[in-house]
This record gives structure tokens, C-alpha cells and sequence, in this order.
């Protein structure tokens, strides 16, 4: 039997450390659901859950890409922070003055020139760590403290807010998801791509005269990716606004409310829809493009990397850019859904995005991880906080689980990769 | 054979290691479809010319001349581009990547999007291996999974598939068993019947008077003196390798 479900899975194609992170992450949703008396599995708690995990997740591809290259970056939170503060001021100070308050572009403005400032200051660093050789941990544990202090700056401590109405959709909220109609054709949308993609594959693997997957094995995967999609637009849209939204998106649209209140789904959250466009982005980046091979390469065997030609320097400037960009996005995310920006956004994300990295499965010494692994693992960390605030765990012993939780996942890793023999 | 023009030749090199010169002057020449050993002890500087060459180090002073014209070689880039293909005693692989990866590493198959193809660079992976070593078969996994064997065939593979003109070997033979020495024995037979000529790096005074048509010995950095396989004895390399010259 158990040799049966092993040699399923492999036809099937699914990696076994995916199946168990994906257990793992199952259990321990059904933990907290069963010890808060359902109050975790509803798709209210789900649609935070995603919103919340959104931001973490996008940084935590970037570092994906930065541990991979046996580099590490502490400075992400205090970068989001900074860029976030630099934003908030230039949607809420200074474009107003040029462009008029409630301006339609200042939003798109305002996300060009935090994306330009977050990739220009990571590509700094990365110039620092690949071409003047410091180390990665000393310059962004320096970035860590510069860019805290440089957010401080920018408004001398004051809190910047309220963000600009466009903008603010970007961080989810009730405003800031699809609806139910538009959350439908993005589902089907990226289920037809799924399983777009999963034929054009076995029809270039066939033509090489390469083993192809099992048919039903092919099915099988179909099947699961298009339940999963469509399962998730059916529990976000199963969330309804809650009434006093549902009456001003009502009178908006000139409907009545009528007296036993209004179902209008909230749909998928916009920065959800910002973090699969960056987790599909960043997974063609990593599986087939140059850059990404020597992403890897590099991280396998430096050596090897620069005696095949790559310029493992200009490699570094790049990772570190990328990350610089993806922080920036994160900071969109971070700042939008509070709709302000105090100085402590961002405090602690480093940590937070370096342990999804690493339970997601990237390995310190460098060569091995995958964006997948990376998203799983941020919403695995997002899962276990916010499930302990929901059952009542105190501050401090929350800390001490998520602390537990990294090592063990870590070590849970090492074994799994030694029995592998990778 | 000297009224040919040398396929590559190596003019007054130096190199230096804060103040230690690895490299002193030294003079190396290879013809089509020859086969130079360069042998010396540790230390003696023959990595370290070979690998001026093969663009890894730049030389403090001296000239290449690849067909008898001037070379510029600053990177492996370089060399790659004056088809000079090198196998590194560490074999230089990225572990975590499997054959192919490593074999077009650095000049990966692109389709028209710019992606990445590793269906048709696996294909040609396959089809190559048929012929260098049908034995290998494991074309997945990470080539850290492979035997020492399969490695150096990756290596190998990964020197001649991109049409090599001149090929540098780094102790190709140090991590080999028996059969597997045998087999890239044939193989340097082989290259040398396409017009290929072949650095072969070694300390194994055997190997190199069995596979090479002439021997340039290294000691301290100098040459000590290139002689024709032909024309000496195994004793009279010992003596240049020990001693620094020829006994008299």
C-alpha cells in the first residue's frame, strides 16, 4: 500500500518535500480550526490569511533568489519601511501639490518610484557585496540600521497618513479585491493556463522522444490544480462584505439595500492577485531564463560559475536588485493595507522572510530552492501566528513556537535531503 | 612539423602571487593534433600557466598567440571564444544541477522567447553521451548523485561538444579508476585524429609518455625545457622534474 502511494505520487510528479510541507501546513490548519471551534476555516479568516501572508510572500521570493546565491539580506524590513515612508510622502505631500488631491495617476507614480528606489538601493548593495567583496550579512545588517533610521528621517517620526484612495486598494481590504464576476474569470483564467501549459509541456517532452508522465497521472494534476484554483475563488467569494460596505456599494451603485442586508462576495484580494503575478514571474525567472540558471549555478559551485563564463559579480548586483524591486512591492502591499505609514512598518519582515525562504525549503549553503517552497512557507509562518492569536497563546509563548517551528523545520529538511541522498 | 603554424602559442609569461612569481618567463607552444604534457611537481606553476590560458588568471606579462595571431584573454569567456575549451581537476560542475545544465553552462539553448529550452539541451545531452559514454544514463538527477566517473564524463562532454580547437586537460585521469583511465585515453586518441590539440596537465610521468607527443617540464615557475616523447627516456623527464635539467 505504501509502496502503491509512493510510486502514484512519483508518476504524478509532485516533489515529496512539496507533499510534505503541503501536510504539514494542512494539519495544522485543521489544529487550529478544530481548537478555535471552527473559527479558522471560514473564509473570512482565510481571506486575511492570504491578505496578511501577501507582502512576506513577495519578499520572500526575492530572498529565495539572495540565500540560493549563498548571500543573505536583513536589510528587506528596514528597506520596506523606508520605501514605504518615501511613498507615503510623495502620494500624500508631494504629488498633490503638482497634480491635485485624489489625482488618478499619483497611485501609478507613486509605485514607479518606490519599484525605481527599491531596485536602485538593493542594486547598491549588491554592488557593495559583489564588487567591493563585503560580505552580505555585514552590509544589509548595516541596511538594516541605515534604512530604519533614513525612514525615521523622512517625516522626523511622524506617521504618514491617509494614503491616497487609489493606492490604498492595493492592499486588499474591502475595497481592494475583485468581486465575485471578476474573481470567476481570473480563476478560470489561470485554470486554463494551468492546463494550457501542462499540455504544450507533454507535447514538447514527446517530441524530444523523452518518458512522459502516465495519462492519468496527467489528470490527476489537472484535476488538483483546477480544484485548488477554483476551490479558492469559491471560499473568497463565499466572504461577504461586511454591512456597512455592502450599503455604500449599494448606494454607489444605485441599487436598494434592502432590509435583511446585502451578499456582495469580496472576491480574491488584490494583493493576492499581486503575489501570484510575482510568484509566476519570479518561477519562469528561476526555471527558464539565463539569469536564473546562474542564479542557481552560482549557488551549487561559485567557481564553476565564473570558470563557465558567468560574471558572478554583475549576478550578485542583479539578485540583490530584484530583491530591492520585490521589497518595494512588498512595501506597496504593507502600506496600502493599513492605509498609513508609521515607522515601524516593516520591523521584524527580514526574519519573517528569511525563515519562509527556509522552511519553504532553501538551504543556507546555497544551490538549492524554489519559489513555491517559499510562498508555502510564508503562509506556514502567517498560519502559525495568526492561529495562535485566534486560540489566545500569549505574545511571548508565540514567539518561542514560531522559533521552535523554523528549527525543526530546518532540521526535518536535513534529514529528508540526507535520506534523498541530495 | 615546426613549418606549421602552432595552434596556440604561449610567449614570455609571468605571473606573480604578491611577490612570489608562480610563472617566470615561460614559453609554450601546441600544434594541431598534438598532444603537450606539462608536468612538474605541486607547485611548479603549470596550473597556474594553464591557466592564463584558459582565462581563469591574467597574465602580469607575456603574449598568446592563438593562429598565429594575438590573443586577448581576460576571462574563461574569452577562451571559450577562441574555441579553447578546459577540464578542471575539480571538474568545475555545479553540483545541484543536473548533466545537461552543467554542459551548457554559460551557453544554454535558448528558444525564440529567450527561455531556457532544457528539452532540446537534455536531447542533445543525450545524444552526445551515446557516443562518449552510453553507459550514462542518468540524465535528471544532480550530477552530485553521479559516480566519479559520470562526473568527469559531464566534464569531458561539456570540453568537446562546443567544437573545441584546443583543449586543456587538468589532470584528467587523478579521480579514475582503471577502465574509466582507459576510456579517456581513447578519447584524447580521438580528439587528436580531428586536428585537436591537448594540454595534457599531469604528474603521472606514465600517462604522459604513453599519451603525449612532446613533454614541457616545469620547475619554480621556469621552464625547465620541452623535449620530443621520442627522444628521451623516462629517467632523463624524472631528472628535469627533480632536478631541473636534463642529466647529462
Amino acid at each position: 500500500m505504501k509502496k502503491l502511494m509512493r510510486n502514484a505520487v512519483g508518476a504524478i510528479g509532485i516533489d515529496l518535500r512539496l507533499l510534505g510541507m503541503i501536510g504539514a501546513l494542512v494539519l495544522l490548519w485543521i489544529i487550529f480550526d478544530l481548537s478555535t471551534g471552527g473559527r479558522f476555516l471560514t473564509p473570512r479568516n482565510l481571506f486575511n490569511l492570504s491578505v496578511q501572508t501577501a507582502s512576506v510572500a513577495v519578499m520572500s521570493t526575492g530572498m529565495v533568489f539572495v540565500i540560493v546565491t549563498r548571500h543573505i539580506d536583513l536589510s528587506v524590513g528596514a528597506l520596506l519601511g523606508f520605501i514605504a515612508m518615501v511613498m507615503g510622502t510623495l502620494q500624500l505631500n508631494i504629488l498633490p501639490e503638482y497634480l491635485g488631491f485624489g489625482h488618478w495617476s499619483i497611485w501609478i507614480i507613486t509605485v514607479v518610484v518606490g519599484v525605481l528606489l527599491g531596485t536602485l538601493i538593493g542594486a547598491f548593495q549588491g554592488w557593495v557585496i559583489g564588487y567591493l567583496t563585503v560580505p552580505a550579512f555585514i552590509v544589509t545588517l548595516g541596511g538594516l540600521l541605515i534604512w530604519r533610521g533614513a525612514a525615521w528621517w523622512v517625516t522626523q517620526g511622524q506617521t504618514v497618513a491617509p494614503l491616497d484612495e487609489t493606492f490604498r486598494m492595493l492592499g486588499g481590504g474591502v475595497v481592494g479585491t475583485l468581486g465575485d464576476q471578476l474573481s470567476w474569470a481570473v480563476g478560470l483564467a489561470a485554470t486554463i493556463g494551468a492546463v494550457v501549459m501542462m499540455v504544450l509541456a507533454r507535447r514538447r517532452k514527446s517530441s524530444h522522444g523523452f518518458k512522459v508522465k502516465p495519462l492519468w497521472a496527467e489528470y490527476a494534476m489537472g484535476g488538483i490544480v483546477t480544484a485548488l484554483i477554483l476551490g479558492y475563488v469559491l471560499v473568497m467569494n463565499a466572504y461577504p462584505l461586511p454591512k456597512g460596505a455592502a450599503k455604500r456599494y449599494a448606494e454607489a451603485q444605485g441599487i436598494e439595500y434592502p432590509a435583511d442586508g446585502l451578499f456582495i462576495s469580496h472576491g480574491i484580494a488584490i494583493p493576492v492577485i499581486i503575489l501570484l503575478v510575482v510568484a509566476i514571474i519570479m518561477t519562469i525567472v528561476a526555471q527558464k531564463t539565463r539569469f536564473g540558471r546562474y542564479v542557481f549555478a552560482t549557488g551549487g559551485n561559485p567557481d564553476a560559475a565564473e570558470l563557465s563564463g558567468i560574471n558572478t559579480r554583475m549576478l550578485t548586483v542583479k539578485v540583490f536588485a530584484l530583491m530591492g524591486a520585490l521589497t518595494a512591492i512588498a512595501a506597496v502591499i504593507a502600506s496600502a493595507r493599513l492605509g498609513a505609514v508609521g515607522n515601524d512598518l516593516g520591523v521584524l519582515d527580514e526574519l519573517r522572510v528569511i525563515a519562509a525562504a527556509v522552511i519553504g525549503g532553501t538551504a543556507l549553503s546555497g544551490g538549492i530552492g524554489t519559489i513555491y517552497g517559499a510562498i508555502i512557507g510564508a503562509v506556514i509562518m502567517q498560519s502559525l501566528q495568526s492561529g495562535m492569536a485566534m486560540v489566545g497563546v500569549d505574545a511571548p509563548l508565540q514567539s518561542i513556537v514560531v522559533g521552535v517551528v523554523l528549527v525543526l523545520a530546518v532540521f526535518i529538511d536535513i534529514i529528508y535531503r540526507r535520506r534523498a541522498g541530495l | 612539423m615546426d613549418k606549421q603554424t602552432p595552434l596556440v602559442e604561449l610567449k614570455n609569461i609571468e605571473l606573480a602571487f604578491g611577490g612570489v612569481k608562480a610563472v617566470n618567463d615561460v614559453s609554450i607552444d601546441l600544434y594541431p593534433g598534438e598532444v603537450v604534457g606539462v608536468l612538474g611537481h605541486n607547485g611548479a606553476g603549470k596550473s597556474t600557466l594553464i591557466k592564463v590560458l584558459s582565462g581563469a588568471y591574467k597574465a602580469d606579462a607575456g603574449e598568446i598567440y592563438v593562429n598565429g595571431e594575438k590573443a586577448t584573454i581576460n576571462n574563461p569567456r574569452d577562451a571559450r571564444s577562441y574555441n579553447i575549451e578546459t577540464i578542471y581537476q575539480t571538474l568545475a560542475l555545479a553540483d545541484n544541477l543536473d548533466a545537461s545544465s552543467n554542459l551548457f553552462l554559460g551557453r544554454e539553448i535558448v528558444n525564440k522567447f529567450g527561455m531556457v529550452d532544457d528539452d532540446s539541451m537534455e536531447a542533445e545531452t543525450r545524444k552526445i553521451m551515446k557516443r562518449l559514454n552510453p553507459n550514462f544514463a542518468n540524465f535528471k538527477s544532480p550530477v552530485s548523485a553521479l559516480s566519479g566517473g559520470q562526473r568527469q564524463s559531464v566534464a569531458i562532454t561539456r570540453a568537446v561538444y562546443f567544437n573545441a580547437r584546443i583543449l586543456i586537460m587538468d589532470e584528467p585521469t587523478a579521480a579514475l579508476g582503471p577502465q574509466e583511465t582507459e576510456m579517456v585515453a581513447e578519447l584524447i586518441n580521438q580528439l587528436k585524429a580531428e586536428g585537436i590539440g591537448i594540454f595534457l596537465i599531469s604528474h603521472d610521468i606514465h600517462d604522459v609518455m604513453e599519451l603525449c607527443d612532446r613533454i614541457s617540464v616545469m620547475k619554480n615557475g621556469k621552464l625547465v625545457g620541452t623535449e620530443n616523447v621520442a627522444d628521451v627516456t623516462d629517467d632523463e623527464i624524472l631528472s628535469m622534474i627533480i632536478l631541473g635539467k636534463k642529466p647529462s
